[in-house]
């Protein structure tokens, strides 16, 4: 282990025979104010050596507990094991000596985690960081640490390494720092690296660049992967093995292919099909899966899923044993083969005929629209630049219909949906409701405007007001705005309530007592409640879990229906937007790039970024992903201080040539109703 | 990913009202109810000062001048023979009134300007902030003293007013410039965006949204500065620009005879200077338990 060569892979894949890492019965608590949490209840799992293994599962399921406790990173003193043991090439890692157990941290086993931004130290530079692990496990002098951190850095493809050694981490733009936080990971050339939801930070292009640097490097290297994701389409792409984890246990574990293809466990099916998919046809409501996981503090007897589960039967109270299937298949369920006889069949959602297509007049009319922050320099005398976030936009949107606006992060979307809301001036360009400018309205009449025209969050921790019931978050807007009595608010707001799909009595309850999906319906009532006509989306479903995702789609598709809303809605996921909106935008670097009705976008995008941004998004089906040669894009996200000259996607364009430098394309109309802005189209 | 994520992700348990928030506080902030216990034995003394003093606050008695603490006199007599226990008293009347009000008047405005500040932001921020910059360049006692120089010495109308403005004064700008950092966070939330996208007015977005989160830096200050506000009371009174003789206050009980006989008689400064260090330990002990109390997220 004293000097690793990086192209020498330390051991070959051979036949399975031992597991290189076997996680038995492994039982972690935590302790808290209100009592101790049992995040992992008896949870196996094993890898065999150069195998990818998935832990899927979402927030609060003890995916990622179980991985720290590999590592023994437990947050102390609350999180303790408190039972079970972690085989690691045939040594229990949780009796390790902690001094042993420093020595394999790092050296055998290293972790990536989930945000590139605060895992790097931003007060040392970059080379310090990589040569870290190698002078203390490997006992590298500074020279030798030189050489392989510059090797490493061309390994996972950071250019100019040598002079990129001396820089800090804010330097790198998030990708990068990714990349780096992997170097640091493959040092010391680990048997096995635990990634923690390695890409979820990152943007749909920069997360399949990472993912192919992993899934290469880990196969050419011979090293052992697991990833932790809750992200289904990840793990069809990249995983060999998965183990699919609920409410602090593994409800079914197998080859990705059979869990895929052939799931055994309600939760496995209804996790597939609460995603949007994007090789689907569009399913007029998404499935999903009603309520919320069981509180660990107090988990019910018998089957956990139980309460959530459309196939339940009295058995369901007694605690499920694994059955097992074929290629290490196996799920707790007591229907396991039923389910595998295509019991779930029946339930399936139904693929309806697609939204009134009856096109009527435009209630939101944005044309030109321009918004430039000036930012300052450093010091006193600091040089001025302009960020031009977005640039000349141009769009509209029909009463009762969505128009969804998709794009990588610093693309302009959200700064699109706060000019319209007035939340920041526009610099140029017109937004027309109902007719009238909302850029050049008085403060006095924007006033008036703004019940018509309201906003739902991203972030359902942050978007409600931590101090006020949500009762009166709610009755807010219809007591001060609407002039509604108090008595009479109240029982609107219950109304409200019911049809945001929540209960009358959560408006005695604070924002923090709720789930994440039930705070983002309080969101939607307190819009609701101004009786808008028009809402603007931004980002209403990316904070939430898979299961409540759908839930929240579907909660927006029938309010639409039934109160006749407009909606702009902004997201970076294909599928969602897919989903829900009747005309995309897609956006790069502050420009518009393509327009099209959604049918027409998905089934023949036109422009480039589109389709990498399509090809990009892994789609949950593992012999799909196979079949496709995904052509990642190269290149970082340019910065918008200093866009590229003429047709800004020219740098990571495929299909870019000397003129696409010079001109700045327009946004063309090449068929009826498909718009690009393209030169080579 | 930690313990606060697992709970994030489980479902909130139905909320339990405390049966009893006294003695919740009690069981789960223990420093706090001590500190709690001890202001209010302070503010009991001095409502109920007529009753439970010995002796009349200001009684000379020249036949028991400078008298050790004994089962008369507990705490001892100064030169003037008044008995100290009495005047510390009393004495908690005038420090805990001045010190309260003056540190609510000062804290509240404070408040107002840095969450006012913060919110508008842009040249109205920038105004404000270089005003406190030069208020905060003079040292507390030296912005009190130039107060008190301008608004003179008199109590007006029976009420130490001018005192209270000396004190509230140096005060506003440190409580701005703290709140306004923490309202600076809670101007960029969302749920300000949604208050501000539904139309309602600046001074509603502040006093609804702004203010009530900024509570926690508030309130520490205000308990913090209850305790500052006494000492500087004391100060001032000790330098003879705050309350005057004959009235008690523990300040000035420090001053003047004190300075000459307290080699002969300490209890003339220990009595005296143990009321404010305790007051002021007190006070500081209650606020920070009181910041973690009032949080949403501390309870169920």
């Amino acid at each position: 282990m004293s000097s690793a060569t990086l192209l020498e892979p330390t051991h070959t894949q051979t036949a399975p025979t031992a597991p290189l890492i076997s996680v038995e019965d492994l039982r972690v608590e935590f302790s808290t104010g209100r009592g101790v949490v049992k995040a992992v209840d008896g949870v196996n799992w094993s890898v065999q050596p150069g195998e990818t293994m998935a832990l899927v599962g979402e927030s609060g399921c003890g995916k990622s507990v179980s991985a720290l406790a590999v590592m023994r990173l437990l947050a102390k003193p609350a999180g303790r094991v408190a039972g079970g043991r972690i085989m690691f090439e045939g040594r229990d890692l949780l009796t390790l000596p902690e001094s042993e157990m420093r020595e394999l941290r790092g050296r055998d086993i290293s972790m990536i985690f989930q945000e590139p931004m605060t895992s790097l130290n931003p007060t040392l530079t970059i080379g310090l960081q990589i040569m870290e692990p190698l002078k203390i496990h490997l006992g590298m002098s500074d020279e030798q640490a030189t050489a392989r951190a510059i090797e490493l850095l061309g390994l996972v493809g950071i250019p100019d390494a040598e002079r990129r050694l001396g820089q800090y981490p804010h330097q790198f733009s998030g990708g990068m720092r990714q990349r780096v936080m992997i170097a640091i990971g493959l040092a010391c050339n680990p048997k096995l690296i635990i990634a923690d939801e390695p890409t979820t930070a990152l943007d749909v292009t920069i997360q399949a660049q990472i993912l192919e640097l992993m899934k290469d490097l880990s196969r050419r290297l011979g090293i052992t992967l697991v990833i932790i994701t809750h992200n289904l389409g990840i793990v069809a792409r990249y995983a060999d093995r998965v183990a699919v984890m609920y409410a602090g246990r593994v409800v079914e574990e197998g080859p990705a292919d059979q869990v895929f293809g052939a799931p055994r466990h309600p939760y496995t099916i209804g996790l597939m099909r609460s995603v949007p998919r994007l090789d689907r046809p569009r399913e007029y409501k998404l499935a999903t899966i009603e309520g919320l996981p069981p509180n660990l503090l107090a988990p019910p007897s018998g089957c956990r899923f139980a309460a959530r589960c459309p196939f339940r039967i009295e058995k369901c109270a007694i605690d499920p044993p694994y059955h097992y299937a074929g290629d290490g298949q196996r799920s707790a369920c007591h229907r396991a083969e039923e389910l595998a006889q295509g019991l779930a069949e029946q339930t399936a959602a139904v693929v309806a005929g697609t939204v009134g297509q009856a096109t009527t007049e435009p209630l939101l009319v944005v044309r030109g629209l321009t918004k430039h922050f000036e930012v300052r320099g450093r010091g006193l005398m600091g040089t001025k630049g302009t960020v031009r976030a977005v640039e000349n936009v141009s769009f509209s949107i029909e009463k009762g219909r969505t128009l969804g606006l998709v794009g990588e992060s610093g693309c302009g979307k959200t700064t699109i949906g706060r000019t319209i809301l007035r939340l920041e001036e526009a610099t140029g360009g017109e937004v027309r409701f109902e007719g009238e400018d909302l850029v050049t309205a008085s403060r006095a009449r924007m006033k008036a405007l703004r019940t018509k025209i309201q906003v739902i969050f991203q972030d359902p921790y942050s978007s409600l007001n931590p101090r006020m019931l949500v009762g009166d978050i709610i009755a807010e807007p219809l007591i001060f705005r609407r002039g509604i009595k108090k008595r009479e608010a109240r029982e609107r707001v219950a109304e409200l309530l019911v049809q945001s799909g929540l209960y009358a009595d959560m408006a005695d309850r604070y924002p923090h007592q709720l789930s994440g999906g039930q705070r983002q319906r309080v969101g939607i009532a307190r819009a609701l409640a101004m009786e808008p006509s028009f809402i603007v989306c931004d980002e209403p479903v990316s904070a939430l879990d898979v299961s409540i995702q759908g839930q929240i789609i579907n909660l927006l598709d029938e309010l639409q229906e039934r109160l006749g809303l407009t909606y702009l809605f902004i997201a970076h996921d294909l599928a969602v937007v897919r989903h829900i909106s009747h005309r995309i935008v897609v956006m790069y670097l502050g420009r518009v790039m393509e327009m099209a009705d959604r049918d027409e976008l998905y089934a023949a995008p036109l422009h480039p970024y589109t389709q990498a941004l399509l090809d990009a998004a892994p789609v949950p089906d593992p012999a799909m992903e196979r079949a496709r040669q995904p052509r990642a894009l190269t290149g970082e996200l340019p910065s918008p201080l200093a866009p590229p000259s003429g047709c800004v996607f020219h740098t990571r364009c495929p299909m870019a040539s000397a003129e696409c430098r010079q001109t700045v394309p327009e946004v063309r109309e090449i068929r009826p109703g498909h718009f690009a802005a393209c030169i080579k189209i | 990913m930690t313990a606060i994520d697992q709970n994030a992700g489980a479902p909130t348990v139905a909320r339990r009202r405390q049966p009893n928030p006294v003695l919740a506080f009690i069981r789960f902030q223990p420093l706090g109810a001590a500190g709690l216990l001890v202001i209010l034995i302070m503010a009991a003394a001095a409502i109920f000062a007529d009753v439970i003093a010995p002796y009349d606050p200001e009684a000379i008695d020249f036949m028991a001048m400078l008298t050790a603490p004994s089962w008369e006199h507990p705490f001892g007599t100064d030169a003037f023979g008044r008995d100290i226990m009495t005047r510390i008293i009393y004495g908690a009347r005038t420090a805990l009134t001045i010190g309260f009000v003056s540190s609510f008047v000062g804290c509240s405005l404070g408040a107002i300007i840095g969450v006012s500040s913060a919110y508008f932001g842009g040249r109205v921020d920038l105004t404000i902030q270089r005003f406190i910059d030069i208020l905060l360049s003079y040292p507390i006692i030296v912005l009190a003293l130039v107060v008190v120089a301008v608004v003179g010495r008199q109590p007006i109308a029976g009420i130490d007013i001018n005192l209270i403005l000396a004190i509230a004064i140096p005060i506003i700008p440190r409580v701005a410039r703290v709140v306004r950092s923490a309202a600076l966070a809670i101007r960029a939330m969302p749920y300000v965006d949604a208050a501000r996208a539904g139309g309602y007015s600046d001074a509603h977005i502040i006093f609804r949204h702004l203010l009530p989160n900024v509570l926690a830096p508030y309130l520490i200050m205000l308990t913090a500065y209850v305790a500052q506000a006494i000492l500087l009371e004391a100060s001032l009174s000790f330098l003879g620009l705050g309350v005057s003789e004959p009235k008690p206050a523990w300040g000035l009980m420090l001053s003047g005879d004190s300075s000459n006989f307290y080699q002969e008689a300490p209890w003339m400064i220990i009595f005296p200077g143990v009321a404010i260090s305790l007051t002021v330990f007190a006070f500081n002990l209650f606020g920070d338990s009181l910041r973690d109390w009032l949080d949403p997220k501390f309870k169920t």
